[in-house]
């Protein structure tokens, strides 16, 4: 049952936002594969509605941390995580910045469209990321014009998106860009007014929206990838989903948002058998994470703890398990700006290769960041989750507890999180600073119950705190 | 960790404090400043024109030359412009300007502007001025987060909210369990890690207490008769002059000022922006001479455009070609650049059209005041102005 737990909570913390201990308990009962398959095909998320997010932010529509908040209070609600954490992944893969686009509405169409589409088929989603407003003015797709060719998207999907460089020719790339001329804006012009003298007024700033110019495009004979026809946009996206280079490509990028940092030669099997589900489902998102996630890899020890937690998982991770923003509050904005302060302001990716992800996420401001964040939410008695660790905490043992059991049991509320000898020693030492600890006296938010939050606290500073 | 006496540095101008252990002050209106109603061209018809509800009263003006005068909050700065140590350098930004904020700040911050560029021009600096890291405080941001400016992968960079609370912890009162969670902290990641990840968390969480505690001796070895006011600049400034006065090596100070993004309300809200902002120069600057640094020091002044030329009834839209400051008593003052037209025709789609590169200004500072070669880090050569002394 324990390892169980264990193996839940892994999986909760890669397919979603880390879980408190009585949503890890619902997933165990229901068992592991069970859990992946509700993960995999969400139902209603019950997300905070926009209607009571409204009363308190009058517009969360303009500006990046605005948007990213919109985004922070579904991730924070969601009762189906994975269906979150997908766009998040695409926002990482498919990187697209406020800074040039200057429209957050449309970003946040991009969002859902990744929420609509980020679990089914690479082939539509790529089909349909070629017609996203936000991604065509990002990449400057409006520039390319039959006889005039901009290849910024057709280069970037075959490098960035979609491929990896050494898959493709540098007349692949032309002939993509040609394919995809006429995938334009249908308000670009009023758009680019709008952009331009940067108003708000009087009524926000409306969203691009998608237009097949057909007398743009160049309709004539290409040859990519070795096949040859008239093709358009649509066979390029084609094309490009059943090349093997893709199938590898997408599931190695799934492979090290999901499973590890770092790809070893076991990890490559696991690739191999995510690209085999990649073909056998017509190239299926959802079949390609079924494979992962059931592997035997993935369940294993050394699959634990091997990822860095990024910003966002980090934070959003810390606010579940806090019980924090169950209502909406304006410091939601700040905790978007936490999270760029960590380095992943959303909507701002330093450039469309996203973020750099791993041990790079690691600097010493940023890390200041991010054990001050997560201390002062586990360590705050006056939200709901924390005290509902306490709780179950106290009512694990008998009225009084050693500081080893005090440790070992908010060690285990918390993740189980796997810690060090020297980590548990010093935690040890911290929780034993004031002798034993009686919790059966306890009254809801007292001296007793502060102890524990403040170990608590420390317990989000280690550094095993700071993998997932 | 080697700090303190500034031993590190390049090409000369190493030294201590006094010797010449050359400091910058990079100051960002973040925004938009409004050049027009910062440098005021009081005698152009044209000015009023463009400005029915906004022009200043040209009897308040604080009256420099060519027709130029400053807004009259900038009399800090007006006092340092008399005793010859502020360029104004007119007219500045780059080709086919971008009027998104986080765009444009992006091209002053990575000196890029054709591309998105991933390092910043003065992370490249701190990197060159200590190339192995030896001092985690060669650079130091007041305000929170890593601006992108100062991000260069591999370069420590501190980012002070508040220095009096700078570091881990600061939400924990109680400064027995404060002291207890950071002596925790220190023995957790001190100790040898399971793999290379471990360790190299290990070894960032010990770099971010040593920074931290080196840091926090500023305050205690501070006195100074200047009385800064209580706003976010000035206490920037403030904690500033503090770590430069504690001579803790940092070469490189950077802190931000703002909203100026006037698009209603400009009357008020660029007089508090500009009171709050020139007093505190002014202070700073005053710190900085009672301190004996005032020839180690330059205050860069920029911010990422200037706005429309007309005004929409209550404030300004953005728009380009804007103006920088560069302060100091090395500073050769005067103007540099020139004060663009407001003639219909020279406008660009309604904006003020710049006529020198920012990194024409970057590339004068770095050659000459920090003594580094600025190509590789302005991503090119740039003509300079002479705007120091020596």
């Amino acid at each position: 049952m324990d390892n169980d737990i264990a193996l839940t909570a892994h999986l909760m913390r890669r397919a979603g936002f880390s879980a408190t201990r009585d949503e890890l308990e619902r997933y165990t009962a229901q068992g592991y594969e069970a859990t992946v398959e509700e993960l995999l095909n969400p139902g209603d998320p019950q997300v905070m509605p926009e209607d009571i997010i409204r009363r308190l932010h009058s517009s969360l529509d303009e500006g990046p941390e605005g948007a990213a908040a919109k985004w922070l209070y579904r991730m924070i609600t969601t009762r189906c995580p994975l269906e979150e954490k997908m766009p998040l992944f695409w926002h990482g893969l498919f990187a697209t910045a406020y800074s040039k686009t200057n429209n957050s509405r449309s970003i946040l169409n991009q969002f859902e469209m990744f929420r609509r589409m980020g679990l089914g088929s690479f082939k539509d989603l790529l089909a349909e990321l070629s017609r996203d407003p936000a991604m065509i003015f990002w990449l400057d797709n409006n520039d390319n014009h039959d006889g005039a060719v901009n290849e910024n998207y057709g280069r970037e999907l075959l490098e960035l998106f979609a491929m990896g460089v050494g898959n493709y020719t540098e007349q692949d790339v032309k002939e993509a860009a040609r394919a995809f001329t006429g995938w334009t804006l249908g308000n670009v012009d009023y758009m680019r007014v709008k952009a331009n003298k940067d108003s708000f007024s009087p009524f926000g700033r409306i969203a691009w929206h998608f237009q097949y110019d057909a007398a743009d495009h160049d309709d004539g004979v290409k040859t990519f990838l070795g096949e040859t026809g008239q093709f358009d946009g649509e066979d390029i996206v084609e094309i490009i989903a059943r090349q093997p280079a893709a199938a590898r490509f997408l599931c190695g990028r799934l492979f090290q948002f999901f499973a590890a940092d770092e790809v070893d030669a076991e990890g490559e099997r696991v690739i191999d058998e995510m690209t085999r589900s990649y073909f056998e489902s017509g190239y299926e998102v959802r079949s390609v994470l079924r494979t992962l996630f059931n592997s035997a890899y993935f369940k294993s020890e050394r699959a634990r703890f091997a990822r860095v937690k990024n910003p966002v998982e980090l934070v959003v991770g810390a606010i579940r398990q806090a019980g924090d923003f169950r209502s909406p509050s304006l410091a939601i904005e700040q905790v978007a700006s936490i999270c760029f302060y960590m380095g992943q302001g959303i909507m701002r990716p330093p450039s469309v290769e996203g973020w750099h992800e791993g041990e790079e996420w690691i600097e010493s401001g940023a890390l200041i960041e991010r054990v001050n964040f997560v201390s002062e939410e586990l360590s705050n008695v006056d939200l709901p989750g924390v005290r509902r660790i306490i709780e179950r905490v106290a009512a694990s043992n008998g009225a009084t507890m050693t500081p080893d059991e005090l440790v070992e049991r908010c060690l285990d509320m918390l993740g189980p999180v796997e810690v060090s000898e020297d980590t548990r020693e010093v935690l040890t030492s911290y929780a034993g600073r004031l002798g034993n600890i009686d919790l059966g006296s306890r009254e809801p938010g007292g001296r007793e119950d502060r102890r524990v939050a403040d170990l608590l606290g420390l317990i989000g500073s280690t550094r095993e705190f700071q993998m997932a | 960790m080697a700090h303190g006496n500034g031993t590190n540095g390049a090409n000369g101008v190493n030294g201590k404090n006094g010797t010449g252990a050359r400091n910058l002050v990079a100051l960002q209106l973040g925004g938009g400043n409004d050049y027009l109603n910062t440098i005021v061209p009081y005698e152009n018809g044209l000015y009023y024109d463009n400005r029915p509800a906004i022009a200043h009263d040209p009897e308040r003006i604080l009256k420099i030359d060519d027709g130029l005068g400053f807004r009259p909050d900038l009399e800090p700065i007006k006092r340092l412009w008399d005793e010859g140590k502020v360029a104004i350098i007119h007219g500045i930004g780059y080709p086919e300007p971008n009027r998104s904020h986080f765009r444009s700040m992006d091209i002053w911050h990575t000196a890029l502007p054709e591309e998105i560029g991933t390092e910043g021009w003065l992370g490249r600096v701190i990197r060159e001025l200590d190339p192995k890291s030896e001092n985690v405080l060669t650079g130091v941001n007041f305000g929170r987060g890593l601006p992108r400016s100062m991000g260069v992968k591999g370069v420590p960079v501190a980012s002070v909210g508040n220095l009096d609370t700078y570091g881990l912890y600061p939400h924990i009162q109680d400064e027995e369990l404060r002291k207890y969670a950071l002596e925790s902290f220190a023995m957790m990641y001190g100790a040898k890690g399971k793999d290379a990840v471990m360790d190299f968390l290990g070894e960032t969480g010990q770099n971010a207490l040593k920074g931290a505690d080196i840091i926090r001796t500023a305050p205690g070895k501070y006195s100074s008769t200047v009385e800064y006011a209580e706003n976010p600049i000035a206490q920037d400034l403030k904690n500033a002059a503090k770590v430069m006065f504690a001579d803790l090596g940092t070469r490189i100070f950077h802190t931000q000022y703002g909203s100026f993004d006037t698009h209603s309300g400009e009357i008020f809200k660029h007089d508090l922006l500009w009171q709050d902002t020139a007093r505190a120069v002014g202070d700073f600057w005053d710190d900085v001479v009672e301190h004996g640094m005032a020839d180690d020091t330059v205050i860069f002044m920029f911010t990422e455009f200037g706005r429309r030329v007309k005004d929409n009834g209550s404030g300004t839209d953005h728009g380009s070609g804007g103006a920088a400051f560069v302060i100091g008593d090395s500073v050769r003052g005067g103007h540099y650049g020139e004060y663009p037209s407001l003639e219909e025709k020279d406008l660009l789609e309604g904006d003020l059209h710049y006529n020198n590169d920012f990194r024409m200004t970057y590339s004068s500072i770095l050659e000459q005041w920090l003594g580094l070669d600025a190509a590789p880090i302005v991503n090119g050569r740039f003509e300079q102005f002479p705007i120091f002394k020596n």
